[in-house]
């Protein structure tokens, strides 16, 4: 394969962002389709290469390949080069971003017909694109982290894309805000890693790493900031705020960055730098604990949300914090692969949403029902989705969850952590499920309301087929996706073919049922669909008596455990601008204003008192000439 | 007869010097101190004029041949004479307007 190919892939969304933004924008606005096809046309193109580049590297000895580098920097002995690393885990990485994003944006096409701003929406998502497959290929730190802010930027302009709403616009910052903290940590860890090693190559790092010359307190402190930038971006605890809000965004964008590839950043992260991780237990330690327990505290919120968004990006978190434990307790093979496969099926799920939306003009679950009949595919698809992420044999979630909890039998409270999470995970999205697809329809959104009025005029109905073929292709690879690891030949591809025993396909696919650790989790997940099935769609139980007895919980979680207000109330307004803020302004006003007008000041005080000798007499003035004649005379008697 | 016979050096180049500075320092000291314009511009024609003794004395006892200084001479009573000119009929219309030729207080180009 040449070298230029991986290259191509990266330049191909560049260029139809630059395409869209000097060519079609300015010459050819009316014709808006345009850009979608620029867009599909180039993404399209990286995915084929994607699939050849992982063809090559699964080939290849030692799945890498060799790309030669572009020298960029050179200060010194310092060398940054532009240059891309090949592995299984970028080969992965590659296939997932660009399927997940060319079905983001054939959905698009339909989703956002119509819309004022459609090259402006399809530019940034090439803008988004590019830089996510910037961070995936890139080689050193310093490229990695110049992506990194660029992928942030991307999902600032799309979740800000209809910034005329102020919650947009507030649900923007407020993602580049919270995301930037954790940056902070990612970006002293790269210092602190520069000050100790003198390099920025991940490959060196590792080398050095595994060698154990970077170790340590050191090594430790490093890992833990790099895992803060990967919370910031994959929206753990407690840097979690982000992403919920960020649900103003337009729903194909929502399943491009807030489930398959921009949150999927920060898990990437770790898992790249996974052998720095490994040789710091407490680091480890920590990525586990943290990944654990945001696991079920998002999964927890997710059980009352009544908007369907709302549901998925709480569930967003609760997998991410999966695919962190994951990380902590199994390794990258673990980790990765529950990412691979949620990618497909959390996409598929966000415009499963998206399609209700547009049928019904709304968000909220309580004004929808009885879409079943409306919207057959959607549904089929919306049903398949659900069943994967809640985990259920033989889809391909179940088999990427089954193993992270497998991976944390050893820690007993993470396990049961996790257990309760499948327990939960499976009980939202089947309330989700019940409420929008069965009883009865409730009217969807008032005619104001709906982001798609014109849609809502005839009642529900089913989306058109550019918006329903992607979720049927992501429905496809919701169910086989995870069929790649049946065998262990995804874990022994990604470098951990010792973990997992190699066994036939037919074996490894029933044999997993032989299990007791899947097999409980299959049944945990079972009694979450079924206490969903029982409280919202048989009506055994009411969800309202329920709601009474656990009502000290349910205020909690509707609330959101009142992190908002805790951020808001406490930490910005207390903290911050009655506290450091208030100081730093008293600085401000005091010192450096102080000093600023005490200078002006001074000069104007200066001239008050010297302009007194501008007499406006010319004797006076004279008289200093003469008297700098003779001094200059006197002067030049004694010294020459 | 001879000069010296008679207790009395000859005039040279040295006394017309002398005498040009003293003119000079005259004037400068009426420039300076006055405060009658008229007088201040008297006391200009008096340093100018001790100038031309000086480039008249040079000319004569440096150059004897060249008659450089006496043209520059004639040339600055040129310009003299112009400037009084002009220097005069400004101090008239100084007197018009303010009834007086104290340079004192003439200072309107004060801050």
């Amino acid at each position: 394969m040449p070298y230029q190919i991986p290259w191509l892939i990266f330049l191909l969304p560049v260029c139809s962002l630059l395409i869209i933004a000097f060519i079609l924008r300015p010459f050819f606005n009316n014709r808006p389709k345009l850009g979608g096809y620029v867009t599909i046309a180039a993404i399209s193109t990286a995915c084929a290469l994607s699939l050849w580049v992982l063809a090559t590297v699964i080939a290849a000895p030692g799945h890498k390949l060799d790309i030669p580098d572009f020298q960029w920097l050179v200060i010194g002995n310092l060398n940054v080069h532009f240059g891309l690393l090949i592995d299984s885990l970028t080969a992965v990485m590659l296939v997932v971003v660009t399927i997940v994003s060319l079905m983001v944006q054939i959905y698009s096409q339909g989703y956002m017909d119509g819309d004022s701003g459609y090259h402006r929406y399809f530019a940034f998502m090439s803008l988004f694109t590019a830089c996510m497959l910037g961070l995936i290929m890139a080689d050193n730190l310093v490229l990695m982290f110049l992506f990194w802010e660029g992928v942030g930027l991307g999902s600032y302009l799309l979740i800000g894309f209809w910034f005329h709403r102020p919650s947009a616009a507030n649900a923007a910052k407020k993602a580049f805000i919270v995301t930037r903290l954790g940056d902070v940590g990612f970006l002293v860890a790269i210092l602190l890693l520069f000050a100790q090693t003198g390099t920025f190559d991940t490959e060196e790092l590792h080398a050095l790493a595994i060698a154990g010359t970077l170790g340590g307190t050191v090594l430790t402190w490093v890992a833990i900031g790099i895992f803060s930038g990967a919370a910031g971006k994959s929206a753990q605890f407690p840097l979690h705020v982000w992403l919920p809000d960020a649900m103003e965004g337009p729903t194909p964008v929502s399943a491009l960055i807030h489930a398959a590839t921009m949150v999927a950043a920060g898990v990437f992260l770790v898992a790249r730098f996974h052998p720095l991780f490994e040789h710091s237990e407490v680091a480890l330690t920590t990525v586990a604990i943290i990944g654990g327990f945001t696991a079920i505290f998002a999964a927890s919120m997710g059980l009352v949300m009544t908007d369907i968004k709302r549901v998925l990006a709480y569930s967003t978190i609760s997998q991410l914090g999966y695919m962190m434990l994951g990380l902590g307790t199994g390794g990258v093979a673990i980790g990765i692969f529950h990412l691979f496969n949620h990618a497909f099926f959390k996409a598929l799920l966000f415009l499963g949403a998206g399609s209700v939306n547009h049928g019904t003009g709304t968000f909220d679950m309580r004004q929808m029902g009885g879409l079943r009949k409306a919207m057959p595919w959607t549904y089929a698809t919306f049903l398949i989705g659900s069943l994967s992420l809640a985990g259920i044999w033989p889809l391909s979630g179940f088999w990427s969850k089954d193993e992270i909890v497998a991976s944390a039998l050893d820690k007993p409270i993470l396990f049961y952590i996790a257990m309760l999470t499948v327990f939960m995970t499976a009980f939202y999205m089947f309330r989700a499920i019940f409420l929008t697809f069965e009883g009865e329809y409730k009217g969807g959104a008032p005619a104001e309301h709906g982001s798609h009025g014109p849609n809502n005029s005839y009642g529900p109905h089913e989306s058109s087929k550019v918006m329903v073929i992607p979720l049927v292709i992501l429905s496809v690879l919701s169910v086989f996706s995870g069929w790649l690891n049946v065998t262990g030949a995804f874990s022994s591809f990604m470098g951990h073919g010792g973990e997992v025993e190699a066994h036939g396909f037919i074996q490894g696919f029933f044999g997993v049922l032989s299990h007791p650790v899947p097999l409980i989790s299959l049944a945990v997940a079972a009694l979450g669909v079924f206490l969903a099935y029982a409280m919202y769609s048989a009506r055994w139980i009411s969800a309202e008596v329920m709601g009474r007895i656990f009502k000290p919980m349910y205020v909690l979680f509707s609330r959101k455990y009142w992190m908002d207000e805790l951020y808001e109330n406490v930490i910005v307004k207390k903290v911050l601008i009655n506290g450091v803020f208030a100081v730093l302004g008293l600085f401000d006003e005091k010192a450096i204003d102080g000093a600023i007008n005490g200078v002006a000041n001074g000069t104007v005080a200066a001239g008050r008192e010297l302009r007194r000798l501008q007499t406006g007499q010319l004797q006076f003035y004279a008289m200093f000439i003469v008297l700098g004649l003779v001094a200059i005379t006197v002067c030049y008697y004694i010294f020459a | 007869m001879n000069l010296t016979s008679l207790g009395l050096m000859p005039v040279g180049l040295m006394h017309y010097l002398i005498l040009s500075a003293v003119l000079f320092a005259i004037g400068l000291y009426g420039v300076l101190a006055k405060r009658n314009a008229v007088v201040i511009l008297m006391c200009i024609e008096i340093m100018l004029n001790a100038v031309n003794i000086a480039l008249i004395a040079f000319s004569r006892y440096v150059v004897p041949v060249q008659l450089t200084g006496q043209i520059f001479a004639l040339f600055v009573m040129v310009v003299a004479a112009a400037e009084a000119a002009v220097g005069i009929a400004i101090i008239m219309a100084i007197y018009r307007s303010h009834q007086s030729v104290d340079v004192d207080k003439l200072d309107l180009m004060k801050w």
